[in-house]
């Protein structure tokens, strides 16, 4: 088969991706490895309002499991700090329903789409990409003038093309998760606990959903004393009260980019989403900025397509306007989360303390004046922020 | 080369965190292919401890 365009991997960045390109007229194929799309979750299911509704992502009301009014965070002591606000507002989203909405899109707009299509290998031929595709109906060659690699952590994509797509220790949370049913939390809100026994560079979550929540945590392994299922079983052991009753419905394991990213572009190839470890470091959330990775690139890759251009130096557009948008947030970002990474306990009941009251939102955003005049009246803290984030 | 054992529920992180590209994820199942280096780091990574020496 031959085609314009291939997309690897059915998550929310390869069907917006096969949207995008087959709404502009290529001739797309987007293939899913497994036997359906939008299984098995790697993921706690939470995005914000307003990150989907900037990039004009409707979500259709099956998909969404439950919607938030905001974030409780928790010192290791139970201190806690509420963040509400406008962008605050988010849905838990069902990701089983979420991604087949989100495929039907790309279909819809003329993409073919196939499940249980493992691409085996990737060559580069004549100017083009020749993929061996092993479906049910045994294997097939797809030639493809363009690839989209939205196929997660584990890209192969990316491997294939020459790209450093390997995911360092040092920057790829080890996360682990129950959905859990019977969890008794205040469901308007996420729940996140913070300490170094509870999650090592990492955090604990409580994401409620319609009649369940998943529960669940990411760690660092530099810091870690045991494995992240051994910290989640503490974590609900040591919580009765919200835990006492609740059994898991379902369990999901992965790992996080929490780094900045590194290439995204080779001849005919664009890694979108997790394939590009485009996720914001320091809440962990990839959903909008791979379903924003993949509007940029298929603009960039249609502009490509017109000059009959495919090589790397013209798909690095797709690089620099990343760059422009996310690159400046994200460097900043990862400051913070080494300033993070660094924290004792007693220094996570002292923030607890100041940032009562404060619109916590923005450090997600890196916007962080507000906060160092805080650690300025903070001698404990204030040389770790002069280290980092200063 | 390490063993994959019975905890494995196939999130694929290990795939993500190879720096030699030795394993794949086909279908349900997790393969180490002779390119490993025996470096660790799958072992270190797993979230429920299924990658054993």
């Amino acid at each position: 088969m031959k085609v314009d365009c291939l997309v690897v991997g059915a998550g929310p960045a390869g069907s917006v991706a096969a949207k995008e390109m087959a709404g502009r007229g290529f001739k797309t194929l987007l293939v899913e490895k497994k036997q359906e799309i939008g299984i098995f979750k790697r993921c706690a299911e939470g995005v914000t309002k307003h990150g989907l509704e900037k990039l004009g992502i409707k979500v259709n009301e099956k998909s969404i499991a439950n919607r938030i009014g905001g974030a409780i965070l928790y010192s290791p002591s139970g201190k806690y700090v509420v963040m509400e606000g406008k962008d605050m507002e988010g849905y838990i989203l069902e990701r089983k329903v979420f991604e087949k909405y989100l495929a039907s899109e790309a279909i819809k707009n003329g993409a073919m789409c196939m499940v249980k299509a493992q691409v085996m290998d990737m060559k580069r031929e004549h100017g083009l990409w020749k993929a061996m595709i092993r479906t049910i109906d045994g294997e097939i060659e797809v030639i493809a003038k363009i690839v989209i690699g939205a196929d997660g952590v584990e890209s192969k994509v990316g491997r294939w093309a020459g790209l450093n797509s390997i995911n360092r220790l040092t920057d790829y949370h080890s996360c682990f998760q129950y959905e859990m049913a019977n969890v008794k939390v205040d469901e308007k809100y996420i729940h996140l606990f913070f300490g170094n026994d509870v999650a090592p560079c990492g955090y604990a979550w409580i994401f409620p959903k319609e009649f369940s929540a998943n529960v669940g945590l990411g760690i660092l392994e530099k810091k870690a004393k045991m494995k992240a299922i051994d910290y989640l079983k503490k974590f609900i052991g040591e919580h009765k009260d919200i835990f006492e009753k609740a059994h898991p419905v379902e369990m999901n394991a992965g790992g996080v980019p929490v780094a900045h990213f590194t290439e995204m572009v080779s001849d005919g190839v664009m890694l979108v989403g997790d394939a590009a470890q485009l996720v914001n470091p320091i809440h962990g959330g990839g959903i909008v900025r791979a379903i924003h990775s993949s509007i940029i690139a298929s603009e960039v890759a249609e502009k490509a397509f017109n000059s009959n251009d495919l090589s790397k130096e013209m798909l690095k557009e797709y690089e620099k306007r990343w760059d422009e948008e996310y690159g400046e947030k994200t460097e900043k970002l990862m400051k913070l989360r080494y300033f993070l990474e660094k924290l004792e306990d007693k220094d996570f009941e002292t923030l607890a303390d100041i940032l009562q009251g404060e619109d916590i939102f923005q450090l997600t955003q890196a916007k962080m004046s507000f906060f160092l005049k805080k650690l300025i009246k903070k001698p404990s803290l204030l040389l770790l922020a002069k280290k980092y984030l200063m | 080369m390490p063993k994959v054992n019975d905890k494995c529920i196939h999130c694929a992180g290990c795939v993500g965190t190879c720096p030699v590209n030795a394993i794949t994820l086909n279908e349900f199942i997790i393969e180490i292919n002779d390119k490993c280096i025996e470096c660790g780091i799958c072992i270190k990574f797993c979230p429920v401890g299924a990658m054993e020496k």
